[in-house]
């Protein structure tokens, strides 16, 4: 069955596809009681964060527009030291689009939420005319854990750690437009475990950034900008998948602009870099996790080639891939 | 036997006469950049880049053309991403559609015959712009249409050939002392074109793959060559390119090509420099032969002085200050291959 334009007119039918589909999938005690805004308590200060997703295909190795429009909400929270607690969820449908794919994709929400341990809490939906896409905004609260964590806050010195490899979403988002099959799977993941244990566990962390649009090259320019510092990477210490690198080498892509959805920068005093590259490595989703670089002084973003050249390494300039996210 | 240190010991500690080699594939120019390899070898090397990216070259009649084309009602415009936003004379085609022009980006040619067969009542263009490294596709994709009977789809071609653009080179600028040939073009062309070449000019002609080594071991051969004073064409990417090129991808260009002159933007007509459709295909050209060529050049851009490889991207004095990859003014800004642009996103640093 599909939806048309009835569902979106705010009587029976946007009733019965709150009840039949969302409802059904999302349900806990602050949902269920459908009122005009959800009532919620917080501990202390609160992150709060937005974000919307527009990415085709809705459906790709890994995941599709509903897991990721949790996680990158959750993400953007947790990379500021909060543990995400809330979400919202808007939903803008186009006529034609089938029950069915508004449900996997809902399904998949409500693992993905159940996942970073957040409820989704109040909703709305509108349906367009079109041809079957879907459009989906979430919003999110978290709790503070960690004071301070900021992309202004790198010192000269502190080692750079990425969480794991780098190109993977981008690569299958490009593999499924194109349809070339490869076993290339979307990274997309709430990166919980990694910032909680890295917390947890003392470590004064400086900065986190989720590495996704712009991808690697852009976040460490933005760190550098913000910060007022260099950073310097080597590109042997960069973990790529040879499937992905042999993916980049075919297009002419490059995996440092490439956008990754389960993927974090984190900053940390070099005397704690051991140990916090320990933690993430043994954190789910941090498995390849490696010591990158470091901040410098002076400017800008070098990179220490793998034969040994020197380069800067600029943001990106354009679009890159649109509708990636 | 040398290892690679050894190698780089020689070039880096090269204090002679100044060695100007041309490169002239934007695969290649992106390669030098990202391995660095300017950073470690010594500045009298000098490793300067040519009309490698096609959409650099592509003149801008052609696209004012395929622009009208896509503003035009039931038409829409086909196209790679790198096309999308180098100008014409007046608009790019990312601006024609902000206007209301119809335009898709595809990954792939083929993938043009099912928008066709699908949207039977749009007349669709193909803006078949490459070298010959891409006109086989293109040959294919025709060969298809035949086959298939499809009606709504034909080709706006500004397919170029290198080798008159290299000889165009070599009778007129006269400070290029060799050439690292390219990987991609020699597999379909092979290495034996380059024979002449060698003997004609008394330069190195070296064909290197595109992995920084691959880079490396060619300009090391250059190197050797210029030192020795013994000019000769040598192949140095033998897993792919072989003496004859690749006989299939020849025989079908062939089939529905012929050789023509060409415009080149910024540099000119160059003899049998383009590969258009034959007479007997043109019901499927879109009218890809032009009478004149029209181009209002931008003030003070020297994006042939660029191509020519006459100045480095950094001595225009756009560079940077008014031209860049998000105010594209010259079409060497707009392409991921074109030099400008790659100048500009990837900065080296004299070690």
């Amino acid at each position: 069955m599909k939806i048309d334009i009835s569902y979106g007119s705010g009587g029976k039918q946007t009733s019965d596809l709150i009840n039949n589909i969302f409802l059904k999938h999302f349900h806990n005690k602050i949902l269920n009681k459908l009122e005009d805004a959800a009532v919620l308590s917080v501990k202390g200060k609160i992150a709060f964060t937005t974000d919307s997703f527009v990415v085709s295909p809705l459906f790709f190795k890994g995941g599709n527009i509903g897991k990721i429009s949790v996680c990158g909400t959750v993400n953007d929270l947790l990379m500021m030291g909060a543990i995400p607690k809330y979400l919202t969820a808007s939903f803008i449908i186009e006529e034609g689009t089938e029950f069915e794919t508004i449900e996997e994709i809902v399904h998949s929400m409500q693992v993905a939420a159940r996942e970073a341990k957040v409820l989704i809490v109040a909703g709305d939906t509108k349906v367009v005319e079109g041809n079957g896409g879907i459009f989906i905004n979430t919003s999110g609260i978290g709790e503070i854990i960690k004071k301070g964590v900021s992309i202004a806050n790198c010192h000269i010195g502190d080692a750079i750690i990425l969480s794991g490899n780098l190109g993977e979403h981008h690569a299958a988002i490009m593999s499924k437009r194109m349809e070339i099959e490869n076993d290339i799977m979307s990274d997309c993941a709430p990166l919980t475990a990694i910032v909680k244990n890295l917390i947890n566990n003392k470590i004064n962390v400086c900065c986190m950034r989720d590495v996704t649009r712009g991808g690697l090259a852009t976040v460490l320019n933005e760190i550098a900008a913000s910060s007022m510092c260099g950073v310097h990477i080597n590109e042997d210490a960069l973990p790529i998948s040879l499937e992905v690198r042999g993916f980049c080498n075919v297009l002419g892509l490059d995996p440092l602009y490439m956008a990754n959805e389960g993927k974090m920068v984190t900053v940390v005093p070099q005397k704690q870099a051991d140990r916090a590259l320990e933690i993430v490595q043994k954190s789910k989703y941090g498995k390849n996790a490696r010591i990158i670089g470091k901040i410098t002084d002076g400017q800008d973003v070098y990179m220490t080639t793998r034969m040994q050249g020197k380069r800067q390494i600029d943001v990106l300039y354009g679009e890159g891939l649109p509708r990636i996210c | 036997m040398r290892t690679l240190q050894q190698v780089k010991n020689e070039l880096k500690d090269y204090q002679g006469e100044k060695i100007a080699i041309m490169e002239v594939c934007g695969t290649h120019t992106s390669s030098i950049f990202k391995n660095g390899i300017r950073s470690f070898i010594s500045p009298q090397i000098q490793l300067i880049s040519g009309p490698g990216c096609p959409v650099c070259v592509t003149s801008a009649t052609y696209i004012d053309k395929i622009i009208d084309y896509s503003l035009q009602e039931n038409h829409c415009v086909l196209t790679f991403g790198d096309m999308l936003k180098v100008k014409g004379n007046n608009l790019s085609l990312t601006e024609a559609k902000a206007i209301g022009g119809s335009v898709r980006m595809l990954y792939s040619p083929l993938a043009a015959l099912k928008i066709a067969k699908e949207n039977k009542h749009i007349q669709f263009v193909f803006a078949a712009v490459g070298f010959e490294t891409t006109a086989p596709i293109y040959a294919l994709l025709l060969e298809e249409i035949i086959k298939s009977k499809i009606k709504n789809l034909k080709l706006l071609t500004a397919i170029k050939t290198i080798i008159p653009a290299i000889t165009y080179i070599c009778d007129n600028e006269k400070s290029i002392d060799a050439f690292l040939c390219p990987g991609h073009v020699s597999v379909i062309t092979g290495s034996s074109v380059y024979n002449d070449l060698a003997k004609k000019y008394h330069k190195p002609f070296v064909i290197g793959g595109f992995e920084g080594e691959h880079i490396l071991a060619a300009v090391y051969e250059i190197f050797q060559q210029v030192l020795s004073k013994q000019y000769s064409a040598k192949n140095m990417y033998v897993s792919v390119v072989s003496e004859d090129g690749n006989q299939k991808a020849n025989a079908i260009i062939d089939k529905y090509f012929k050789h023509t002159d060409d415009y080149w933007r910024g540099i000119g007509v160059i003899k049998k420099s383009a590969l258009r459709l034959k007479e007997e295909y043109l019901d499927f050209d879109a009218g890809s032969y032009f009478d004149e060529y029209l181009e209002n050049s931008p003030i003070n851009c020297r994006c042939k002085d660029v191509i020519l490889g006459r100045i480095n991207p950094t001595d225009c004095p756009l560079f940077k200050r008014t031209c860049t990859p998000l105010s594209a003014i010259g079409p060497c800004m707009v392409s991921t291959e074109g030099v400008c642009g790659i100048w500009y996103k990837n900065r080296e640093v004299q070690q």
